[in-house]
C-alpha cells in the first residue's frame, strides 16, 4: 500500500495525539490506557506504540468488561495483548456479577453504571492510577465539543463541568492533587472518518464485527441486535434471521446496533461512510435514555 | 454501493484528502450575532449532519428553537445541556468539518462576559479568525474587544462576516460603511490580512455558494476564504526549536530526546544548541513514528539522538546553533487573567511554557490595556478577563523567543501553587537584560561558615496567625530562651517593621503579598549571616509562607502556626484593632474582612488559648531539639 508522508491532515492529527500521550507519561506516575477494543481503541494502541519507540509504551492497557462483549472482541483483545507485548489489566465488577446485572432484566442505564462506570473507577482506585488515556472523540456527541483533552476528575471521579480549566496552545496543565486524576483523550479532534483513514492507510487490524457479514439478529428499537451467544433473551415473537450487517461502534452487544451493510473492507467502509445519513451513535442505545443523557453520564464518572 | 470499490478511484481519493491540511479557526461575535447559526450552517452544508441528529435537532426546534417550526441550526452546535436550558453557551467548543481542500477546527466561544478568557483560549490555537458583525449594528465596541484580544493572542488573518444582510435589505452601502470602519480599527493593531464578507447565516447567502441577493459583491464566499487563506508559511521557515518532552532511554544504547519542532526544520548532522546548558552538538538519528529520517520539520512528533554525550532534560529546549533563542529570566510580556482570584504581583506562582514549569511572580503590572478603546490604565491587581502588560520574573533562565515570533516558546501559562488551576496566560513581548547581566558576586565566607562560628545552625522560627493570637509574646519567650542557651538569633516583628522596611504598604491582598515577600528577603539574609531567626508576622496567606520556605535551603524554614480562635483573639484585642475593624474604621482587617489560610502542614501547632507562654516556648525548644538532623539547638547543650 502506498503510504503518504507529507504534513497532511492525518499526520497532523498523528503528531497532536502523540505529543499528548508524551505529556502524559512524562507528567504523570501511574498513566494507563483503557482498552475498549473498537477502533479507537486499536488507533491509539498503534499510535502509543509511535510516540514510544523505540520503547514499548510505558504503560499497560486496561479494559473494564462488563461481561456482554462479543465473543469476536474477547478474541481480538487476546490477540492485540499478544501482539503488542503490552500488559493487559481485565477488571470485572465482581459485586455486579454477584449481584447478576445484566442488560436484559436492569436495562442499559444500570448496566452500564455499575458494570462500566463503577467498574471503572473500582479498577483506578485498586491501581492507583492518575492518568487515564481513552479514545474519545469531540465529534461523537454535542456535549463532548466542549470537553478538554485533559479532563479533571476529583477524588469520587465525578466531573465538574465547572472546574474544567482553559486550555492554551499546546500547554496542557496536567498538575492534580493527591486522589485527583486526570482522563486523557488523544483523539479529540479527530473525526470518524480520519479514524478509518487513519486505520486504512497505517494497516490497523480491527474487531471483524467492523466488516459486514451474514450474522443473526432481532429487530429491536429501530436497531438490530445480534444474537451473539446463547444468552440473548428473545422476546416473545423474536425470531433471529440472517442479515448482513456491520457495526460502527462496539459495546455490549445486547447495546450494539448493526447496520445492513455490504462493506467488507476498509475502503468499503470509508465509501459508504461518505454516503451515509446516520451518525456513529445512532447504534448506541445508551445515548437514547433521556435528553442530555450522555453530560449526565459523563458526571457520574463513565466516558 | 458495492463490496470492491473501484480501487483506484478510492486511491485517488485517499491521496487528495491526505494532501490537505488542517486550518484551525475561531469564531467571535456577541451573543446573538449568529456564531451558532454560522456553525451549524457550515458543518450542515459539508454533510457532517446526519439524519439522526437531523431529527434531533428538528425535536429540540420545536422545544428551545428560535425559528419557530423552521430548522434551528444554532441548535447543532449548542452542547452541554444546563447551557442549553439556558439558552447560552458559556465555553470552548471545538468542532472539524472538511471540505474537498481542507480540514477544519473550529473553537467556538460564546459571547458573554467570560468572554475575554474563552477567547483568548480558543484563539490561542487559532489560524485565523471569523468575526461576526450584526449588519443592523455594526462596529461595536465587542467588535473592538475582540479584534484586540485576536492580535494579542497573535491571530493576524482575519474573515469579518458581515452578518445578517437579509436584514439590511442586503444594501451594499451599509456593508461597504461597516466594512470601511472596520479596517480602519484593524490598521491600529496588529491584524494584516483583514477580509470582509457580506453574508446571511440564516439563508446561506454568501457562506458556502454565492448569493444572488448581493450580486454586486464579487469577492469570495466565507468557505472560499477559509479554504483559500494562507496562513502555515511562518513556522517552517523560523529557525528550529524543539522543546524536550521526554527523554527516551528503552536500553543502555539508545538515549533519545523526544518532542514535537515548534519551528523550523533540522538534518541529520546539523549542529543545534542545546538550553540551558549552551552546549553544542550534532544531530545523530531523527526517529520518526515510522522510523529514521533525515530530516524533520515544524509541525512533527520525532525523537533526536546526539552524536556527543549530553545533559538533556524535559524543559530543555533544542534550537538552531546558527539563530540560537535568547535566555533570560525577566521578561515584559501581556498577561490575560483567567481566574476570579486576582493576580497580586510578587504572589508565586507556577508558569508553564514549552514543557518547562518553574516559579515566577509578576514584579510589576505596568498598565491594564483597555480592550476596546486601546487606552492604558494603572493597576495595582488584575481581575478577570483583565488584560495587562506586566513585568515578570522567574527563578531560572529560560531560552525564549517574543510570542509575536513563535508561540510555542513564547507563550505561558499561569498555575496556582495551591489549586493547581489555570489562572492566567501571558505572552512574551521582550526580555529584560537586568538579570542576565548581573553574575552574582562570590562572598568569600559562606553560610555555614558562618553558621559555624557561632556553634549553631541558621534557621527561620516562622510564627503565622492572626492578630491578637500571641505570636509575637511567644517569639519573645522563645528568643530569651535561645538567648540563655547562647544562641545568636534576631527577630523580626511585623508591626515593627512596618515603620521602615515596609513603611509604604497597606494591608490589600496585594500589600500584604509584597510586605511578606520584603520581610522573607531580610530573614534570608539573617540566615545566611548564621542567626535563628524569629520572624512573627500574620502571613495570612499560604502562596506567601510557601514562597519563603522555598527561598530557605531545605530544613531551615519551620512554619510555626501560633493557633488561637478568633473570638479569644478578638477579647484580648490588646491594640483595640478587633474592636476599629468591626466598627468599620479600618479596611482589610485579617479575620474580619480579609482571610486568613491556616497552614495545611505546619511543623509547629500552638494552642496559645489553652497554654501559657513558657509551656509553649518550651514546645518550640523541645521540637528544636528533636529534629536531630536540624541541630539549631542541638542535643545536651543546654
Ligand atoms: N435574519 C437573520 N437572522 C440571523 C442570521 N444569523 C443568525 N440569525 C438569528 O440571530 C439569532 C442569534 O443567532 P445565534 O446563532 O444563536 O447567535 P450566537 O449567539 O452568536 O451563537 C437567532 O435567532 C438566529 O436565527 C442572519 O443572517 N439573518
Amino acid at each position: 500500500m502506498a503510504k503518504h508522508h507529507g504534513p497532511g491532515h492525518l499526520d497532523q492529527l498523528e503528531a497532536e495525539s502523540i505529543y499528548i500521550m508524551r505529556e502524559v507519561v512524562a507528567a504523570f506516575s501511574k498513566p494507563v490506557m483503557l482498552y475498549s477494543i473498537g477502533k479507537d481503541s486499536s488507533v491509539l494502541v498503534r499510535l502509543a506504540q509511535k510516540a514510544f519507540h523505540p520503547a514499548p509504551p510505558p504503560f499497560p492497557l486496561l479494559h473494564v468488561d462488563t461481561t456482554w462483549k462479543f465473543p469476536e472482541m474477547y478474541e481480538f483483545r487476546e490477540r492485540t495483548a499478544r501482539e503488542t507485548g503490552m500488559e493487559l489489566i481485565v477488571h470485572i465488577n465482581q459485586e455486579g456479577v454477584a449481584r447478576g446485572i445484566n442488560p436484559f432484566t436492569h436495562g442499559s442505564a444500570l448496566h452500564t453504571d455499575v458494570m462500566k462506570t463503577q467498574a471503572l473507577k473500582q479498577a483506578l482506585d485498586k491501581h492507583g492510577f492518575d492518568a487515564a488515556l481513552a479514545g474519545a472523540r469531540r465529534d461523537e456527541e454535542m456535549s463532548r465539543a466542549k470537553e478538554r483533552v485533559f479532563s479533571l476528575r476529583s477524588q469520587s471521579h465525578r466531573w465538574d463541568p465547572k472546574n474544567q480549566r482553559p486550555e492554551l496552545w499546546r500547554l496542557y496543565n496536567t498538575r492534580i492533587r493527591q486522589g485527583e486524576s486526570m482522563r486523557v483523550f488523544p483523539l479529540s479532534n479527530w473525526t470518524e472518518l480520519d479514524v478509518w483513514n487513519y486505520i486504512d492507510r497505517e494497516n490497523i487490524p480491527v474487531v471483524p464485527l467492523y466488516f459486514a457479514a451474514p450474522r443473526p439478529v432481532v429487530p429491536r428499537s429501530g436497531t438490530l441486535i445480534m444474537v451473539a451467544d446463547e444468552r440473548m433473551k428473545l422476546e416473545p415473537g423474536e425470531e433471529p434471521e440472517m442479515k448482513k450487517v456491520r457495526f460502527r461502534t462496539l459495546g455490549c452487544y445486547p447495546l450494539s446496533g448493526a447496520i445492513e451493510s455490504d462493506a467488507g473492507s476498509v475502503p468499503a467502509i470509508i465509501r459508504e461512510m461518505l454516503t451515509a445519513t446516520h451518525s456513529e451513535r445512532q447504534g448506541r442505545v445508551i445515548d437514547h435514555d433521556g435528553e442530555g443523557s450522555m453530560e449526565r453520564k459523563k458526571q457520574e464518572g463513565y466516558f | 454501493m458495492s463490496a470492491t470499490p473501484d480501487d483506484r478511484e478510492f486511491r485517488a481519493y485517499v491521496n487528495a484528502r491526505e494532501d490537505r491540511d488542517i486550518l484551525r479557526f475561531i469564531t467571535c461575535g456577541s451573543v446573538d450575532d449568529g456564531k451558532s447559526t454560522l456553525i451549524g450552517r457550515l458543518l450542515y452544508e459539508s454533510r457532517l449532519v446526519f439524519q439522526d441528529q437531523l431529527a434531533k435537532v428538528e425535536a429540540d426546534s420545536k422545544r428551545h428553537g428560535t425559528q419557530g417550526d423552521d430548522l434551528d441550526l444554532a441548535l447543532l452546535v449548542d452542547g452541554l445541556q444546563a447551557e442549553r436550558e439556558q439558552g447560552i453557551t458559556i465555553d470552548v467548543a471545538y468542532r472539524m468539518f472538511s471540505t474537498g481542500r481542507r480540514s477544519f477546527i473550529v473553537a467556538d466561544t460564546p459571547g458573554h462576559e467570560q468572554y475575554t478568557r474563552n477567547m483568548a483560549t480558543g484563539a490561542s490555537t487559532a489560524d485565523l479568525a471569523v468575526v461576526l458583525i450584526d449588519a443592523r449594528k455594526g462596529v461595536l465596541p465587542q467588535t473592538c474587544r475582540h479584534t484586540t484580544i485576536l492580535s494579542l493572542l497573535g491571530v493576524r488573518h482575519v474573515i469579518a462576516a458581515i452578518n445578517k444582510m437579509d436584514l439590511v435589505d442586503w444594501s451594499r452601502d451599509v456593508y461597504d460603511g461597516i466594512a470601511g470602519a472596520y479596517g480602519d480599527f484593524a490598521k491600529r493593531l496588529d491584524v494584516t490580512g483583514v477580509t470582509c464578507i457580506p453574508v446571511s447565516a440564516l439563508t446561506g447567502d454568501n457562506v458556502t455558494g454565492p448569493s444572488a441577493a448581493m450580486d454586486w459583491y464579487d469577492g469570495p464566499t466565507l468557505l472560499q476564504g477559509l479554504e483559500s487563506a494562507e496562513v502555515a508559511a511562518g513556522r517552517e521557515s523560523a529557525p528550529f526549536r524543539m522543546p524536550v518532552q521526554w527523554v527516551n532511554r528503552p536500553s543502555a544504547d539508545f538515549r533519545g530526546f523526544a518532542g514535537t519542532v515548534a519551528s523550523g526544520l533540522v538534518s541529520t548532522g546539523d549542529p543545534v544548541m542545546l538550553f540551558p546548558s549552551q552546549k553544542i552538538s550534532t544531530v545523530k538519528r531523527i526517529v520518526g513514528p515510522d522510523g529514521d529520517l533525515d530530516h524533520v520539520r515544524a509541525g512533527q512528533a520525532v525523537t533526536l539522538t546526539f552524536a556527543d554525550e549530553v545533559d538533556v532534560s524535559r524543559g530543555d529546549i533544542i534550537a538552531s546553533a546558527a539563530d540560537p533563542p535568547s535566555l533570560s529570566d525577566q521578561f515584559a510580556c501581556h498577561i490575560v487573567w483567567m481566574h476570579e482570584n486576582p493576580l497580586l504581583p510578587e504572589r508565586p506562582y507556577l508558569l508553564q511554557i514549552g514543557t518547562r514549569l518553574l516559579g515566577a511572580q509578576i514584579t510589576a503590572i505596568k498598565y491594564k490595556l483597555n480592550v476596546t478603546t486601546l487606552e492604558h490604565a494603572a493597576a495595582r491587581t488584575l481581575g478577570l478577563n483583565d488584560i495587562a502588560c506586566c513585568n515578570i520574573g522567574l527563578d531560572r533562565r529560560i531560552a525564549f523567543d517574543p510570542y509575536r515570533e513563535l508561540r510555542e516558546t513564547g507563550g505561558f501559562i499561569l498555575i496556582d501553587r495551591y489549586t493547581n488551576e489555570t489562572v492566567g496566560a501571558g505572552m512574551i513581548d521582550f526580555g529584560l537584560w537586568r538579570g542576565s547581566n548581573l553574575t552574582p558576586h562570590q562572598l568569600a565566607i559562606d553560610k555555614p561558615a558562618r553558621a559555624a562560628q557561632k556553634s549553631q545552625k541558621a534557621c527561620v522560627l516562622w510564627f503565622t496567625g492572626l492578630s491578637g493570637a500571641g505570636k509575637s509574646a511567644t517569639a519573645n519567650a522563645v528568643e530569651r530562651r535561645l538567648h540563655a542557651m547562647g544562641r545568636h538569633s534576631y527577630t523580626l516583628d511585623g508591626d515593627n517593621l512596618r515603620h521602615g522596611l515596609t513603611r509604604d504598604l497597606g494591608f490589600t491582598a496585594a500589600d500584604r503579598v509584597e510586605n511578606v515577600r520584603r520581610i522573607a528577603e531580610v530573614a534570608k539574609l539573617f540566615v545566611d549571616a548564621g542567626l535563628i531567626v524569629l520572624v512573627s508576622v500574620i502571613s495570612p496567606f499560604r502562596d506567601e509562607r510557601t514562597m519563603a520556605r522555598e527561598m530557605m535551603d531545605e530544613g531551615e524554614f519551620v512554619e510555626i502556626f501560633v493557633d488561637c480562635p478568633i473570638e479569644v483573639c478578638e477579647q484580648r484585642d490588646p491594640k483595640g484593632l478587633y474592636r476599629k475593624a468591626r466598627a468599620g474604621q479600618i479596611k482589610n482587617f485579617t479575620g474580619v474582612d480579609s482571610a486568613y489560610e491556616p497552614p495545611e502542614n505546619p511543623d509547629i501547632v500552638l494552642k496559645t488559648a489553652e497554654h501559657s507562654v513558657d509551656e509553649i516556648a518550651d514546645k518550640v525548644i523541645d521540637h528544636l531539639r528533636s529534629t536531630a538532623d536540624h541541630g539549631a539547638v542541638g542535643h545536651g547543650q543546654v
